[in-house]
């Protein structure tokens, strides 16, 4: 145990109680970041799976009496129906059953809405064959001739909208990973330049007894790997936390919409990189920036 | 390639430390030292005499390579310090062995562990320094106290800890900026004695003292400092020197 110790007393320093509390915060702010932007991309994922594979036709209901509207709405279902699956690339045409409707607006409407008390249009889910998909405005065109007011929707629009706000929270994902890995950069070179005025003297003696400029740096990234490391497996405990509660939150509020939070053992062993990467940066930076001072030195 | 050369020539003109017409000034401030010529052959012993702020630690300090002349030519162990890199610095200062005035022992390290650290700095595992490490501080009188920090030590104590650290890589120079200077006559002349044991064993020695009693004492050559000059001299410091030139020894 005889060389356990370090020559330079940098635990003592300031540096030492500050830097874990400021890499923890980043790590935690880093692993929320990247939570959201995998949660997301699963979401935008499973939307686009579930649908690329179907569109919606939505035929508006009609006004006036019931039973000539009723009758009137029949007639367009079944011209509707018929041209869909008339149209090469559709593999079925199925009306929604009004059921299975009510369920679909439980989450903006609430439970127990009768399909009766509003005037809801008749939808029919269509199957695409995505090898052999057919011209979505030609057959919007011939549906809205045969049954005035039908819209065709390849939600495509939505999708679009819907990929690009998963890309802009990725991207700010990485930006804030980035920012995070900057930020513990920046913080080690003015930790360990500080180390380097502090123990100025120490320095000094070790190289007139013959340590060279490596053998410093080794002391500051050992000491800066262990600080890095300890926050930021502190930071990450904090957001696995943060992630599990809110997670709770959403099997409680059961609402269909919210985005499934559970991660997979893959995205877990991510998560888990953060502090690792974080304190790889700190080391590094330690080192260079030590290596850097010392060389500028006569 | 084989050296034609007999022993005897290469002996006679290779020396540890060489200094040509050396100056030193630190920054832009006057000259500290002013044309310090002389040599020391290996194995030499010699005291370096002169008095308070003749340029001692100063031209210690250009030994031990903690800086470089202003203007001459200093050469140690056949190197020219002028064209040493940084690493070839690091690695010639491990042949040096320095006892400073202030001892510069790390208050957060034990007796134990401050002795051990040029071995640590110099690569040597653990296991291996333990053992020799404590009969050094046992050699130096200190063998109960190896697991003491220096702030809980005497100023006597912690000076052989710094000698202590100063020879334990058996160095090939060992150079002692007033090394019995907080410690009494009779343990002044046993410092001595240890470090004439090293001298025996091949380590070239050159102590800063201005204690002419105990410089009178022994019987080695003196290097004598005056206004920044030096000046060697057979035996004990028989009167002050004029400035200038100074002479081989």
């Amino acid at each position: 145990m005889l060389f356990r110790r370090g020559d330079l007393p940098l635990d003592r320093d300031p540096t030492g109680r500050f830097l874990p509390w400021l890499v923890a915060l980043m790590v935690y702010l880093a692993a929320l970041a990247l939570v959201c932007a995998m949660v997301m991309n699963k979401m935008v994922e499973r939307w686009d799976t579930g649908l690329s594979g179907s569109i919606t036709v939505q035929i508006p209901p009609k006004q006036g009496d019931p039973t000539e509207a009723g009758a009137a709405a029949d007639a367009s279902l079944d011209a509707v129906i018929e041209i869909l699956l008339a149209t090469p690339g559709v593999i079925s045409a199925e009306v929604l059953d009004p059921d299975e409707i009510v369920r679909l607006l439980e989450p903006w409407l609430g439970a127990g809405a009768s399909y009766g008390d509003l005037p809801l249009p008749e939808l029919i889910a269509v199957g695409i064959d995505r090898s052999a998909a057919p011209d979505f405005e030609e057959l919007s065109r011939r549906l809205a001739q045969a049954a005035p007011g039908t819209i065709l929707d390849d939600h495509q629009s939505w999708l679009g909208q819907l990929l690009d706000l998963a890309r802009t929270i990725e991207l700010v994902a990485a930006l804030v990973v980035i920012l995070v890995g900057a930020s513990a950069a920046t913080m080690v070179v003015f930790a360990t330049r500080m180390g380097l005025a502090i123990h100025g003297r120490v320095i000094e003696l070790l190289h007139l007894i013959g340590a060279q400029d490596s053998y410093v740096a080794r002391e500051f990234e050992m000491h800066s790997l262990k600080l890095a490391l300890r926050g930021g497996v502190f930071g990450l405990a904090l957001a696995v936390i943060t992630v599990l509660l809110v997670e709770r939150l959403f099997e409680r509020m059961e609402a269909a919409l919210l985005p499934d939070l559970s991660l997979v053992p893959g995205e877990w062993a991510l998560l888990a990189l953060l502090p690792l990467v974080v304190a790889g940066i700190a080391m590094l930076t330690a080192r260079l920036t030590v290596l850097g001072t010392l060389g500028r030195m006569p | 390639m084989p050296c034609l050369l007999p022993p005897i020539i290469k002996r006679i003109s290779w020396a540890l430390v060489r200094f040509e017409d050396v100056v030193l000034r630190y920054g832009a401030g006057p000259e500290v030292l002013r044309n310090v010529s002389f040599h020391l052959e290996p194995g030499s012993f010699h005291f370096l005499a002169g008095p308070s702020g003749a340029g001692k630690s100063s031209l210690l300090k250009l030994m031990y390579l903690a800086c470089r002349p202003s203007s001459g030519r200093a050469m140690l162990f056949g190197r020219d310090v002028a064209t040493l890199a940084r690493r070839e610095t690091a690695l010639l200062r491990r042949r040096i062995g320095v006892v400073f005035q202030d001892f510069r022992l790390l208050d957060h390290l034990t007796a134990l562990e401050n002795v051990a650290l040029p071995l640590k700095v110099g690569g040597q595992r653990e296991n291996k320094v333990h053992q020799h490490v404590a009969e050094l501080l046992a050699w130096v009188g200190l063998a109960d106290q190896v697991h003491a920090f220096p702030p809980t030590l005497s100023g006597g104590q912690q000076q052989r800890i710094a000698i202590a650290r100063a020879v334990v890589g058996r160095p090939s120079l060992l150079l002692a900026d007033e090394p019995t200077g907080n410690v009494d006559d009779r343990i002044a002349v046993r410092l001595l004695y240890l470090f004439e044991e090293l001298n025996k064993l091949g380590t070239t020695i050159v102590i800063a003292t201005h204690n002419e009693s105990l410089v009178s004492r022994f019987s080695h050559p003196v290097l004598r400092l005056t206004e920044g000059g030096v000046m060697a001299g057979p035996g004990p410091v028989a009167g002050a020197a004029r400035a200038g030139k100074g002479s081989a020894a």
